[in-house]
C-alpha cells in the first residue's frame, strides 16, 4: 500500500541521497543547507543506508572542498554525494569537469538558486545549474516535491548504469522548501533498484594498490582531443539509460516519467517548453485553457543534459506551430537563453527528419528570476502571445519592462485556481510560531485525511520583527500549483499591528473567513481596525472572527507563542476536518513535536488548544466604517525621491509592481535608507532616567541597532526642546558646561533590552530601577518620537574635541550604521556600529557574505548611513569566499590613486601655493584635527586649481579626495575568516598592506542557521556537530601573529568595552594589516540575547575568550609586542558554559560525552592561557620592511 | 565491648544511626559505594525538584523555538537531538542504579511544586525501587493575605495526597518556622508520615554589595546548628510515635551522640562529607561506638532519647528556661 508523507523538497531528495550513498561531504548554503543538515542528523543517530551502513558525513571548509572530498571518495570507491546551490555550485565546477571527464558516477542534488550578479539573492532560478551545463554532467530537473524524491533515485541508478555523473536539481525555495504530500518510495524498491552489479562495477573502477592504475594524467596536444572524444558513447547512452530507469521506476511505483513530459491538448498548436517548478503554474493554465477548447500544451524538460533531440521531438505534438521556451536564467548577449537555443537547435536538427513540415516558430522568454512569482495568468499571456501574428521573439514575463519593452502584459486576476482547492493564508510574526504551526497543519491534514496538502512560506528580509506569510492549499487532487495563493478562502492575521502597514486582505476572496488575533473583543474590535481594513471586510463580505490568542497563550504559560491557539481556531473555522478530530490531531502533533522536550511543554500546548475555541468569537460586521484610524504610509512623505518611489514600494510588499526603469542598472543604491523604514517592532523601549545616569556610554555602545544614542550639546539648544525633554548638565570633565542626553529611537528600537542589562547605574532608593528602563512603547511612543526628532536635530559634537578612546567619548560620535535588520540583541552589530562611529566618514567596507552582508545590505533598506556632510561608509559585498582579497583590492586601488595624486601634485606644484604639495603629502597623526585640516587642504587644492587649464588638473581633481586617508575595513563572520575565506585572509595579511580585518566571531555560520565552523569551540553543539564539537577552536589570532608584522587583537565589547574601543583604534592606526577578532553573541549560542553582554563578561573572566593585542610597533628589542589584556581566569569554563544552551544541551542529551568534552574544553582554555602568558613575556623583533608595497603603508600614506 | 549500633528509621533496620542526607553526592554511584564502605547506614538521594524539571523542559523548548522560522536562510539555529533527559527519567534511572549498586537502603527525596507533581513523582520513585520517600516540603508564604492555617493545610494536604498514592515509608522534611512546630509534627504523623526530618536548611538569600543583586548562596552548615533539631527532637520524642531524623550541624560524633541522646533515630550528615570525604562517616560511626563503649552503653537503642525532654534532669532546659540561663551566663561571663 502506498505510503504518503508530508515533507519538503529538500527532505524528499536528502532521504534518497542518504539511503543510497556511503559518504556525504557538505557545506552550508541556502537553500540547500537543510539537505546536509538532515543527512548529518540522520547519520548522527545511526540511520543506515540501504547497504546497511551509516553514511559518513563530513562538513568541509567550502563547496570546493566538498567537491574535492567527493571526488576523492569516489575515486576510492565509495558512493558519494553532496548538496549545494548557487555560488557553491560554481566552486564545485572544476571538480565537476574532472569527475565527468573520468566518467565517475555520482549525483549532486542542487536546490537551484540565483547567482549573485548586480546583487546577491538567496532565491530560486536556474542561473547556477545553467552555469554547470558545460561540465559534461547529465542534468535532471525535478519540478515538484514528489519529483525531487523520485528523480533523485532515478539519477542515482542512472549514474551508476551510465557512469556519467548527474546534477539533480529542483527550484530553490519553491520546491526545496515547499511542503507537499507525496507518495514515498519504499526502501525495498530502492534496495532492489540499486543492483549489486552496479555497485560492483563502480567499486571495480576505484583506486586500489591491488590493481594499481593512474587517473588524472597531464596530456598534450597529440592526444588530449581524441581522449576527450573517447567518452562520447557514454554520454550518448544516457537518454536511453534514464528512460530505462524511469520505466523500471514506473513498474515499481506506478509513477510515470519521461525525459520530456507533455501535458495538454494532443493536437496543440501552441506549446510552452520549460523545466522546473514553473511547470506547475503552466499546467494549471493549460488545464484551464484546454477546458475552454484552446489547443495549448506544456512540454516539461526533465533530462536537460544530454539533450535528446529525438526524445524531445517525439514528445512535442506534431501539430505545434508556435513554441515559447521559458528559461529561468539570463545569459546577457546570447542569441537566447540556454534552453531556448537547445530547442531551436533540436528543431532545426530534427523537425524535418521526423516528418515535420513548416518549422514551428520559436520564441524565448525569461521568467521567475530569483523566485519571482510565475502564475497561470502569466502562462496564459504567453499562450496569447504565441497566437499573435508577430509575437516578441524574446520576451520576459512577470515584470514590467518599461525600458527595453520585452515584457508581456498579463491579467493578474485572470484564471482562478481550481475550485476544489481550499486556500488559506496566515500572516505571522517570526517569533510567534505561525510558520511552525502551519507546517504542522499541512502535516495533520495530509496524514489524517485523503486530502493532498501544500505549504509554502514567505519570509521577511529582516532578521528581527519579521513578518511571515504562510500559503496553504488542501485539495482532493495532488497539488502542483507552484505559486503563491492568490485568492484565499481563509486569511488569518496573527499580529494585529500588521494591519496598520500591510494590505493583507488583498488576497481574501469574496465571502472568505478572516481571523484576527487581537486583545479587543468582538464588540470593540471594529473601531480599532484601520478604516481601509474595515472597508475591505465590508466590500468583500468577509466572515470576521477574533481571538485573544495572547491571553490564551499567557494562561497556558506559553508566553507570546500563539501558534497552537491560532492553529486550533483555523481548524475550528475552516471545517477541513471535524473539530474534535482536528483537536485530537493537533494534540498528537504536539506530542510528536514537543514530546522529547518534556511533558510540561506538551501539557502547556495542549492546554492552549483546549482553551482556544472558547476564546474564538464571531464579529458582527457593521455596514459602515467607523473611527479615524488609517493605515500608515511605508515611509515619511518627506523622504528622498528614490525612497518614496522605490524603497516605499518594497517596504509595502509591492516591489513586484516596480517597473524595470525604477531600479538601478548596476546594483548601486543610496545608503542611509534604514532611517525611513520605521518598523516599530518593540513592545517595550528603553526610557532614560537622567537623575541616575553616570554617563558611561555603555547603553549606546552596546545597542545593536543604534537606537539609543547620546549627545552633548550647548545648553542653549534646550530652548527648542519639546516639553519635558530629558537632558542634564554633563558631569564628565571634558563636557563641562554642556548638556547631555540619552535618547531612544522609539520606532527603530527592537526592544532587545541589552541597554538595560548593561546599564550599571541603579537608583539609590529602588535598586531595580536603573538609568535605563524598559517601558511599554504605547505609553511613550508619541513623546519619544518627538524627542528623537529633536535629538537628531541637535548638532553633532565636534569630533576633534572628543576623547574617542573612551567608551563615553566614542558614543558621542555619530553612528553611520543604524537601525539594521539584525536579530534583536545581535552581538555583531555593536562592533560594526562602533567602527562606523570611529572611522565611518572615511571608510570603505568589503563585506563578506553572511549575516553582516544581509543586515548590512539586504533590501529594501540598508543601515550604512551618511553624516550631515554627506560622508559615510562606502560598502560593497563581493562573495563569501573572496572578501579579504576584495578588500585588499580596494586598498591597492586607493594606494595607486594616492601615488598618482602625488605624482600629479608634483606636476602641478608650479601653480599651487608655496608648500601646498608638501603639506598635502606630508601625512599626519591620524587625529581628527589632522583629518579635518587635510580635508581643508584638499578643498583649498580644488579652489587653487579651479581656473587652471591643464590636463593634469582634471585627472588630479578626480582622485584628490584619496589624499584624505581611507580606512579600509574587511568585515565578515567566522565562517568566512576561519573556513571558506581563510586562504584569502592569510594572503591578505601576508601582503603587508594597510587593511583592517574585523572578524565578527559567532563561532558558527550564523546566517545559515548555526552550522559549525572551525571557530566553533570544543563541546559546543551546533548543526553539523550535533554530538558536540569534538575538536578545539582554531587559534586564528596566533596564526596571524606568526607573520609578525600584522596587528592582531581579540576583543569582547561586553567583556571589556574600553579595551574593544582602544584595540579598534590601535588596529586602524597600524599602517599594515590588522586583524581583530570580536566575540559576537548569536541566537545559535542558545542564550537570552538580552543578557548577551553579560555572557561576554563570563567568557572573558573564565578565560574562554582571553583579550589580547599584538602590536608589531612594539616588536623591537626590549619590548613585548604581545600583551595579554585580560586577567587570569577567575571562574571555571563550566560555569560560563552552563549558561549557554549550545553547551548545556549536550549535558542534558549526553551527559557522559558532555563531561568528557567539557573537561577537554577546560584543558584547552588552561593550556592556551599558559601559552599566552608565556607569549606575553616574549621579546620579538620584526625587521621593518622598507619598500612601499611590503611595509603595509601605501605610498605617502599617513599613519 | 561489643556495642549494638543498629537502629530503626521509617521501619527500616539500619546498621547504625548515621545516614547521608540528601545532597548531590548521593547520586554518584562511586560516591555512594564509598559511603556504604565508610559505614553509612542509609543514604538519601538528592531532591527531585519539580520546578527544576519544568524549568529545564521550558529551557529546552525555548532553545529550539527562539528565532526560528523568522528568516529564510536560518529557519532554526539548533540541531534537534535525540533526547534531552528532561523529566524525572534521569533521576529515576539513577535511583534504580543506586539500588543495584549498594545494599544500604536508599531514600528518595522529592520537592514538588504542584499537587499532581508530588503524587506523580512519588509513584515513580516507588516504581524505581526507593526504600522510603522523604518529602522535602518548602513554601515561602510571602503573601500577607495567606494565614498560617492555610499554609499548614497545604503541608498536610500534600502529605495526605502522597500518602494515599504510595505505600512505602514516608518522611517529611520541613523547616522550623511554624507557629506550633510540635502540633505540626503531630499533624504530619496523623496524616501518615512515618518520620520527620528536622530541619530543612533553607538556602537564605544574600545581597551582592557590588552588583546590588540578590543572590542565592550555598553555605554549608555550621556545627552549632545541630542545637535547633536537638531541642525539637527532645521535645517531640516523648510525645510522638514517629521516626525522628536529625539533620544540620552533624559534623562530628559529639553532635550525633547528643542528638541520639535527645531522641533521634538517625542523624544525617552532609557538610563533613563535603569537607573531609566519606571518611567523615567512619569517624562519626566509630566515635559513637567508642563513646558508647567507653561509657558502658550496650546499644544505641539504650541511649536513644535518654536525654529527651521527659528524661533529662531538667525538662525546662529545652524550653524558655534555657534561653534565660544562656543570657544570664553570657552576660555574667563577660561583664
Amino acid at each position: 500500500m502506498a505510503k504518503f508523507v508530508t515533507l519538503d523538497g529538500n527532505e524528499a531528495a536528502a532521504r534518497i541521497a542518504h539511503l543510497t550513498n556511503e559518504v556525504i561531504a557538505i557545506y552550508p548554503i541556502t537553500p540547500a543547507s537543510p539537505m546536509g543538515e538532515l543527512c548529518d542528523a540522520w547519520s548522527a543517530v545511526g540511520r543506515k543506508n540501504v547497504l546497511g551502513t551509516v553514511p559518513s558525513v563530513i562538513e568541509m571548509q567550502h563547496e570546493g572542498g566538498a567537491a574535492g572530498a567527493v571526488h576523492g571518495s569516489l575515486q576510492a570507491g565509495a558512493m558519494t554525494t553532496t548538496f549545494t546551490a548557487s555560488q557553491g555550485l560554481l566552486l564545485m565546477l572544476p571538480n565537476m569537469f574532472k569527475i565527468a571527464g573520468e566518467l565517475t558516477p555520482t549525483v549532486f542534488h542542487i536546490a537551484a538558486r540565483s547567482i549573485a550578479t548586480h546583487a546577491l539573492s538567496i532565491f530560486g532560478d536556474h542561473s547556477d545549474v545553467m552555469a554547470a551545463r558545460t561540465t559534461g554532467w547529465a542534468m535532471l530537473a525535478s519540478s515538484s516535491v514528489q519529483e525531487a524524491q523520485d528523480l533523485a533515485l532515478v539519477a542515482h541508478i542512472a549514474t551508476l548504469e551510465s557512469r556519467v555523473p548527474f546534477l539533480h536539481f529542483f527550484d530553490g525555495f519553491r520546491t526545496s522548501h515547499e511542503v507537499n504530500k507525496i507518495e514515498q518510495v519504499p526502501e525495498t524498491d530502492i534496495e532492489q533498484m540499486l543492483r549489486p552489479d552496479l555497485i560492483e562495477a563502480f567499486r571495480h573502477r576505484c583506486l586500489t594498490p591491488d590493481r594499481p592504475i593512474l587517473r588524472g594524467t597531464a596530456q598534450n596536444p597529440d592526444v588530449f582531443f581524441q581522449a576527450r572524444e573517447a567518452c562520447n558513447l557514454y554520454h550518448d547512452a544516457v537518454p536511453a539509460t534514464v528512460t530505462g530507469v524511469m520505466a523500471e521506476f514506473e513498474k515499481r511505483t506506478g509513477r510515470s516519467y519521461h525525459l520530456f513530459g507533455y501535458t495538454g491538448a494532443p493536437d496543440a498548436t501552441t506549446v510552452i517548453v520549460m523545466m522546473g517548478s514553473g511547470a506547475g503554474a503552466v499546467e494549471d493554465a493549460v488545464r484551464h485553457l484546454t477546458s475552454q477548447g484552446r489547443k495549448v500544451g506544456l512540454l516539461t524538460v526533465r533530462l536537460y543534459r544530454p539533450f535528446s533531440v529525438m526524445d524531445f521531438l517525439e514528445a512535442l505534438p506534431k501539430t505545434a506551430e508556435s513554441i515559447a521556451v521559458l528559461d529561468r536564467t539570463k545569459e546577457p548577449g546570447a542569441v537566447g537563453e540556454p534552453l531556448y537555443t537547445d530547442v531551436v537547435g533540436a528543431l532545426v536538427e530534427g523537425w524535418r527528419e521526423q516528418g515535420g513540415e513548416t518549422l514551428p516558430r520559436v520564441i524565448g522568454g525569461r521568467y521567475g528570476l530569483s523566485s519571482k512569482e510565475f502564475t497561470p495568468p502569466m502562462a496564459a499571456a504567453i499562450f496569447d502571445e504565441l497566437e499573435e501574428p508577430n509575437p516578441k521573439r524574446h520576451f520576459t514575463i512577470g515584470i514590467n519592462d518599461d525600458v527595453t519593452h520585452l515584457s508581456l502584459a498579463w491579467d493578474p486576476d485572470g484564471l482562478h485556481e481550481p475550485k476544489e482547492n481550499y486556500r488559506a493564508v496566515f500572516y505571522g510574526l517570526g517569533s510567534d510560531g505561525t510558520v511552525g504551526a502551519c507546517k504542522n497543519t499541512v502535516k495533520i491534514i495530509g496524514e489524517h485525511t485523503d486530502l493532498f496538502t501544500q505549504g509554502y512560506f514567505v519570509y521577511d528580509s529582516k532578521k528581527s520583527g519579521s513578518m511571515t506569510v504562510s500559503h496553504l492549499r488542501f485539495s482532493p487532487e495532488p497539488i502542483r500549483s507552484s505559486y503563491l495563493v492568490r485568492h484565499a478562502s481563509f486569511v488569518a492575521c496573527h499580529q494585529a499591528q500588521f494591519l496598520d502597514r500591510h494590505d493583507m486582505l488583498e488576497l481574501a476572496e469574496p465571502g472568505a473567513t478572516f481571523l484576527l488575533n487581537t486583545t479587543h473583543g468582538p464588540d470593540e474590535v471594529w473601531e480599532t481596525l484601520p478604516v481601509e481594513v474595515q472597508q475591505a471586510i465590508i466590500d468583500k463580505d468577509l466572515r470576521f472572527y477574533v481571538v485573544d490568542a495572547y491571553a490564551v497563550a499567557e494562561s497556558a504559560q506559553l508566553g507570546r507563542r500563539i501558534n497552537t491557539v491560532m492553529q486550533t481556531c483555523f481548524f475550528g473555522l475552516a471545517g477541513v476536518i471535524p473539530t474534535e478530530e482536528a483537536v485530537a490531531a493537533i494534540k498528537e502533533a504536539i506530542h510528536k513535536t514537543y514530546g522529547k522536550r518534556g511533558e510540561s511543554v506538551v501539557e502547556r500546548n495542549c492546554q492552549a488548544v483546549d482553551q482556544a475555541l472558547a476564546s474564538l468569537h464571531a464579529v458582527e460586521v457593521p455596514s459602515e466604517t467607523r473611527g479615524g484610524r488609517h493605515q500608515i504610509p511605508p515611509v515619511p512623505t518627506d523622504a528622498p525621491d528614490f525612497v518614496r518611489r522605490v524603497t516605499a514600494m518594497m517596504i509595502a510588499g509591492k516591489g513586484d509592481l516596480l517597473p524595470v526603469s525604477a531600479l538601478p542598472v548596476d546594483g548601486t543604491f543610496p545608503t542611509g535608507t534604514a532611517q525611513f523604514e520605521k518598523r516599530r517592532i518593540a513592545l517595550q523601549i528603553p526610557i532614560w532616567d537622567p537623575d541616575i545616569c553616570i554617563e558611561c556610554g555603555l547603553c549606546s555602545l552596546m545597542c545593536p541597532h543604534a537606537a539609543i544614542r547620546s549627545k552633548a550639546f550647548d545648553t542653549a539648544q534646550l530652548q527648542w526642546a519639546p516639553p519635558g525633554y530629558r537632558a542634564r548638565q554633563a558631569k564628565a570633565k571634558e563636557l563641562e558646561g554642556l548638556s547631555m542626553t540619552i535618547q531612544v529611537a522609539p520606532e527603530d528600537c527592537t526592544g532587545c533590552g541589552v541597554c538595560v542589562d548593561v546599564c550599571p547605574a541603579k537608583s539609590k532608593e529602588v535598586a531595580k530601577h536603573k538609568a535605563i528602563n524598559l517601558e511599554a512603547i504605547d505609553d511613550h511612543l508619541d513623546v519619544e518620537r518627538a524627542n528623537y526628532d529633536y535629538f537628531l536635530g541637535l548638532p553633532e559634537f565636534d569630533r576633534r574635541e572628543i576623547p574617542r578612546e573612551s567608551v563615553r567619548g566614542s558614543q558621542l560620535l555619530e553612528p553611520l550604521f543604524e537601525y539594521s535588520g539584525a536579530c534583536a540583541g545581535c552581538g555583531e552589530t555593536p562592533y560594526v556600529k562602533l567602527v562606523s562611529q570611529l572611522f565611518g566618514d572615511r571608510m570603505l567596507v568589503a563585506n563578506a557574505t553572511g549575516c553582516s552582508s544581509i543586515y548590512g545590505g539586504n533590501l529594501p533598506t540598508t543601515p550604512w548611513s551618511v553624516n550631515s556632510e554627506g560622508r559615510g561608509p562606502a560598502w560593497s559585498n563581493s562573495l563569501f569566499e573572496d572578501n579579504a582579497e576584495f578588500g585588499l583590492g580596494m586598498r591597492l586601488a586607493l594606494d595607486q590613486q594616492r601615488s598618482q595624486a602625488a605624482y600629479l601634485l608634483e606636476q602641478l606644484a608650479d601653480v599651487l601655493p608655496g608648500d601646498a604639495v608638501q603639506e598635502l603629502l606630508a601625512g599626519g597623526d591620524g587625529s581628527e584635527q589632522w583629518l579635518l585640516s587635510q580635508r581643508e587642504r584638499v578643498a583649498n587644492l580644488r579652489k587653487a586649481l579651479a581656473g587652471v587649464d591643464r590636463p593634469a588638473v582634471k585627472e588630479l581633481l578626480a582622485i584628490a579626495d584619496v589624499l584624505v586617508p581611507r580606512s579600509v575595513w574587511i568585515i565578515g563572520g567566522d565562517g568566512w575568516a576561519y573556513d571558506i575565506g581563510f586562504s584569502g585572509l592569510d594572503h591578505t595579511i601576508a601582503s603587508g598592506r594597510n587593511v583592517n580585518i574585523l572578524v565578527l566571531d559567532t563561532e558558527v555560520y550564523s546566517n545559515t542557521g548555526g552550522q559549525a565552523s572551525k571557530a566553533t569551540p570544543r563541546a559546543a553543539v551546533a548543526k553539523f556537530a550535533a554530538g558536540g564539537k569534538a575538536v578545539g577552536k582554531k587559534d586564528l589570532g596566533m596564526i596571524a601573529m606568526a607573520y609578525g608584522n600584522a596587528y592582531v587583537g581579540q576583543i569582547a565589547i561586553g567583556g571589556n568595552p574600553r579595551h574593544a574601543v582602544k584595540t579598534l583604534l590601535e588596529a586602524e592606526s597600524y599602517p599594515g594589516p590588522s586583524l581583530v577578532m570580536a566575540y559576537s553573541n548569536c541566537i545559535a549560542h542558545g542564550i537570552n540575547m538580552e543578557t548577551s553582554m553579560t555572557h561576554q563578561k563570563d567568557a572573558v573572566t573564565s578565560g574562554y575568550w582571553p583579550l589580547y593585542h599584538y602590536d608589531p610597533r612594539h616588536a623591537k628589542v626590549g619590548d613585548h609586542p604581545f600583551v595579554l589584556d585580560s586577567r587570569k581566569p577567575t571562574t571555571r569554563f563550566a560555569d560560563y558554559a552552563a549558561k549557554e544552551g549550545r553547551f548545556a544541551m549536550l549535558a542534558r542529551a549526553n551527559p557522559e560525552s558532555a563531561a568528557r568534552l567539557m573537561e577537554l574544553a577546560q584543558a584547552d582554555i588552561s593550556e592556551r592561557w599558559r601559552w599566552y602568558e608565556q607569549m606575553a613575556g616574549v621579546e620579538r623583533t620584526i625587521p621593518q620592511a622598507s619598500n612601499e608595497n611590503g611595509n603595509g603603508k601605501g605610498q605617502g600614506e599617513s599613519s | 565491648m561489643n556495642v549494638d549500633l543498629t537502629t530503626e528509621y521509617l521501619g527500616l533496620k539500619l546498621r547504625n544511626p548515621v545516614v547521608v542526607s540528601a545532597c548531590p553526592l548521593t547520586e554518584s554511584l562511586d560516591q555512594l559505594r564509598g559511603f556504604e564502605a565508610a559505614g553509612a547506614a542509609a543514604a538519601v538521594f538528592p531532591s527531585l525538584f519539580e520546578e527544576q524539571i519544568v524549568g529545564e523542559e521550558r529551557n529546552i523548548d525555548e532553545l529550539h523555538e527562539f528565532g526560528t522560522e523568522s528568516f529564510a536562510e536560518a529557519l532554526d539555529y539548533m540541531p534537534e537531538l535525540v533526547g534531552y533527559n528532561t523529566g524525572p527519567d534521569g533521576y529515576l534511572q539513577s535511583l534504580e542504579q543506586a539500588k543495584r549498586a549498594v545494599d544500604i537502603p536508599i531514600i528518595a527525596s522529592l520537592n514538588g511544586s504542584s499537587r499532581g507533581g508530588w503524587v506523580k513523582y512519588a509513584r515513580s520513585m516507588v516504581s524505581a525501587g526507593a526504600d522510603a520517600l522523604e518529602l522535602n516540603i518548602m513554601f515561602i508564604p510571602d503573601d500577607v493575605f495567606v494565614d498560617s492555617q492555610e499554609v499548614e493545610a497545604r503541608y498536610v494536604d500534600l502529605l495526605s495526597a502522597v500518602r494515599e498514592a504510595v505505600d512505602i515509608p514516608l518522611a517529611v522534611k520541613v523547616g522550623p518556622y511554624f507557629s506550633s512546630t510540635a502540633n505540626m509534627a503531630r499533624r504530619f504523623m496523623l496524616a501518615g508520615a512515618n518520620g520527620l526530618v528536622l530541619f530543612n536548611r533553607l538556602l537564605e538569600p544574600d545581597i551582592d554589595l557590588y552588583e546590588l543583586e540578590v543572590k542565592p548562596k550555598l553555605v554549608l552548615s555550621h556545627v552549632e546548628e545541630f542545637r535547633l533539631p536537638l531541642r525539637w527532637i527532645a521535645i517531640l520524642r516523648d510525645q510522638l510515635d514517629i521516626s525522628l531524623a536529625a539533620t544540620s550541624g552533624v559534623h562530628r560524633p559529639e553532635q550525633a551522640l547528643k542528638l541520639l541522646l535527645a531522641g533521634a533515630d538517625v542523624t544525617m550528615v552532609t557538610t563533613s562529607i563535603y569537607r573531609h570525604g566519606a571518611g567523615a562517616l567512619t569517624r562519626i560511626v566509630e566515635g559513637i561506638r567508642d563513646w558508647l563503649g567507653n561509657n558502658d552503653y550496650e546499644s544505641v537503642a539504650q541511649m536513644r532519647g535518654s536525654m529527651s525532654k521527659n528524661n533529662c534532669p531538667d525538662a525546662d532546659a529545652y524550653g524558655r528556661g534555657n534561653y534565660m540561663k544562656a543570657i544570664v551566663s553570657y552576660t555574667g561571663e563577660w561583664v
